[in-house]
C-alpha cells in the first residue's frame, strides 16, 4: 500500500488564515454568539459572471481549493471529495423561505440549483473541467473526515495519485436563530480569549473552508504524512481515553510519542469533557492544542485542525494563541487529532512528519 | 413608461445578482441575451418567473420570450400591453 501525503492546504476561516504564508502571526479575537469567515477578494479567483449566482460557502470552497491546487503545483486531480455538514444553507434558506412568502408560487431556479450539498464539490469540477470522482460526505462533525479517509484509501490502493479533499460550511441567517432558540450557541456574547473556559452551554458558531492536496507521492513541500484516520458515531465520555490509547497502539504508538494533541474543545460545558478526559489523563503531558475559539463551531471545523497539525509539522512551531498548556516541546513529530461535537461523530487522526 | 424601464432595470439587476452593474449601465436597447449582459437561460428562468410575480403575466409560449426578453424596450412595451396587476 502506498503512503498518503499532504501536499497542499488552504484555509478560509475567521482568523486572516487565507494567507499561507503566515501562521496565525496576527490573531482577530472575536467577542460574538456567531463569527464569519474574513473573506479573500473573491474577483481575484472568480470571474464576476460565474460568481454572481454563487453564494459565500461556494465562492469560499472554490477559492479554498483553487489555493490549494496552486500551492501542488497542480491543474488537475484524479478526484474531488468535499465534505460539509449543512450545505448551501444560504440558497436552502432562501429557496424555502420563497417557498413560504410566495404562497408555493414563483419559485425561481438559482437558489434552488445552488442549494444542494454537492454544490461546491461541482462547481469546483466545472470549473477545472475535472470528470473525475467527485464525492460530497455529509455527515455532521465527521463530513471531512469521511473525504479524507475516502481519499487515503484510494491513494493507499493507488486508484488516484491526487485528490483535492476539503470541508466547508457557511453561516444561514435562519439556521443561527434556531440554533439560538436551541441553546447550540451560546446566550451570550464570548470573547475568544474566554471561550473555551466558559462554563455555559452551547458554543461560538463559525464558517469556514478548508481544503488539500492529498497524494501518494511525496514532494520536498508536502506538509504531513497521514497515518491513520478513524470515526466513531458514538463513543461514552468514559471510552474517550482508552479509544484514543487503542488508536495509538493500532498504529504502533505510545502516548509518549504523541508531540501534540489538536483538540476540538468549543466551551460547551455539556460536551468539553469529552476533552477534559483526554487532557486531564492519558494526555495531560502532552502538548495540547485549541484552535475553535479562534473561528468558531461548525460541522466541518475540524479540518482546519489538520491545516493546523500540518503548518506545526513544517514549521515545527506552534503559535502561542494555540496553546493550551506550556510544556516547551521542541520538535513535533507526531500529531494526534481528536474531534466530535455534542457528544456524536468522533474522529481520531494521526499525522506524522515526512 | 420611463419609470416602467427604471423598475425593470432594477429588478433584473436584483433578481440576477448583477452585482458590479448599476441602472445607468443597462441601455433601454441593450440586447439583454447574447450582449454585454452575458445573460444565460437560468436568467430566461428568472425572467419569467419575474414577469409572472410582479405584473401577472404567464407566458406560457417559451418561442415568446425570445422576442419579449430582447432589451428593456421591449420588455417594457410587453409588460404595458399584458400587466394584470
Amino acid at each position: 500500500m502506498k503512503k498518503v501525503y499532504i501536499n497542499s492546504i488552504s484555509s478560509i476561516t475567521a482568523q486572516k488564515t487565507f494567507d499561507n504564508s503566515e501562521f496565525l502571526d496576527e490573531v482577530i479575537i472575536h467577542e460574538d454568539q456567531v463569527i464569519f469567515a474574513v473573506e479573500p477578494v473573491y474577483k481575484d479567483y472568480i470571474p464576476p459572471a460565474a460568481a454572481r449566482r454563487m453564494a459565500k460557502g461556494i465562492k469560499m470552497g472554490v477559492v479554498a481549493s483553487k489555493l490549494a491546487l496552486q500551492e501542488a503545483g497542480l491543474e488537475q486531480v484524479d478526484a474531488i471529495i468535499t465534505g460539509t455538514g449543512m450545505g448551501c444553507l444560504r440558497d436552502s434558506e432562501k429557496f424555502l423561505s420563497g417557498i413560504i412568502d410566495n404562497d408555493e408560487q414563483f419559485l425561481t431556479p438559482t437558489s434552488f440549483i445552488q442549494s444542494t450539498h454537492n454544490t461546491v464539490g461541482g462547481q469546483i469540477a466545472l470549473e477545472l473541467q475535472c470528470k473525475g470522482y467527485n464525492f460530497t460526505y455529509v455527515h455532521g462533525s465527521n463530513s471531512f473526515e469521511s473525504t479524507l479517509l475516502d481519499a487515503k484509501l484510494q491513494l493507499e490502493l493507488d486508484e488516484a495519485q491526487n485528490i483535492l479533499i476539503g470541508g466547508v460550511d457557511e453561516l444561514g441567517d435562519y439556521t443561527t436563530k434556531l440554533n439560538k432558540i436551541i441553546h447550540h450557541i451560546k446566550d451570550e456574547k464570548t470573547n475568544s480569549n474566554n471561550l473555551l473556559d466558559s462554563k455555559t452551554k452551547g458554543t461560538v458558531f463559525g464558517e469556514g473552508a478548508n481544503f488539500f492536496v492529498v497524494s501518494n507521492k511525496k514532494q520536498d513541500t508536502s506538509y504531513a504524512e497521514v497515518v491513520s484516520v478513524e470515526m466513531y458515531n458514538t463513543l461514552s465520555q468514559n471510552d474517550v481515553a482508552k479509544t484514543a490509547l487503542n488508536f495509538l497502539k493500532e498504529n504502533n504508538l505510545t502516548v509518549e510519542a504523541i508531540d501534540a494533541i489538536i483538540l476540538g474543545n468549543n466551551g460547551d460545558v455539556e460536551f468539553d469533557g469529552y476533552y477534559n478526559e483526554l487532557t486531564s489523563t492519558a494526555f495531560s503531558n502532552t502538548q495540547q492544542v485549541c484552535y475553535k475559539n479562534l473561528i468558531g463551531e461548525f460541522f466541518t471545523a475540524s479540518p482546519f485542525g489538520l491545516w493546523i497539525a500540518s503548518k506545526i509539522l513544517k514549521t515545527q512551531t506552534i503559535p502561542e494563541a494555540l496553546k493550551r498548556n506550556h510544556l516547551g516541546t521542541a520538535s513535533f513529530k507526531n500529531i494526534l487529532l481528536y474531534n466530535q461535537y455534542r457528544g456524536e461523530n468522533h474522529s481520531f487522526t494521526l499525522l506524522k512528519t515526512c | 413608461m420611463e419609470a416602467l424601464k427604471q423598475e425593470l432595470k432594477e429588478n433584473i439587476i436584483e433578481q440576477l445578482n448583477l452585482e458590479d452593474m448599476s441602472v445607468e449601465d443597462i441601455s433601454d436597447d441593450e440586447i439583454l441575451f447574447g450582449g454585454g449582459l452575458a445573460l444565460d437561460s437560468i436568467d430566461a428562468l428568472e425572467l419569467i418567473v419575474m414577469l409572472d410575480k410582479n405584473y401577472g403575466i404567464k407566458l406560457t409560449d417559451p418561442k415568446e420570450g425570445r422576442s419579449i426578453f430582447e432589451s428593456i424596450n421591449t420588455m417594457a412595451t410587453y409588460i404595458q400591453e399584458h400587466r394584470s396587476k
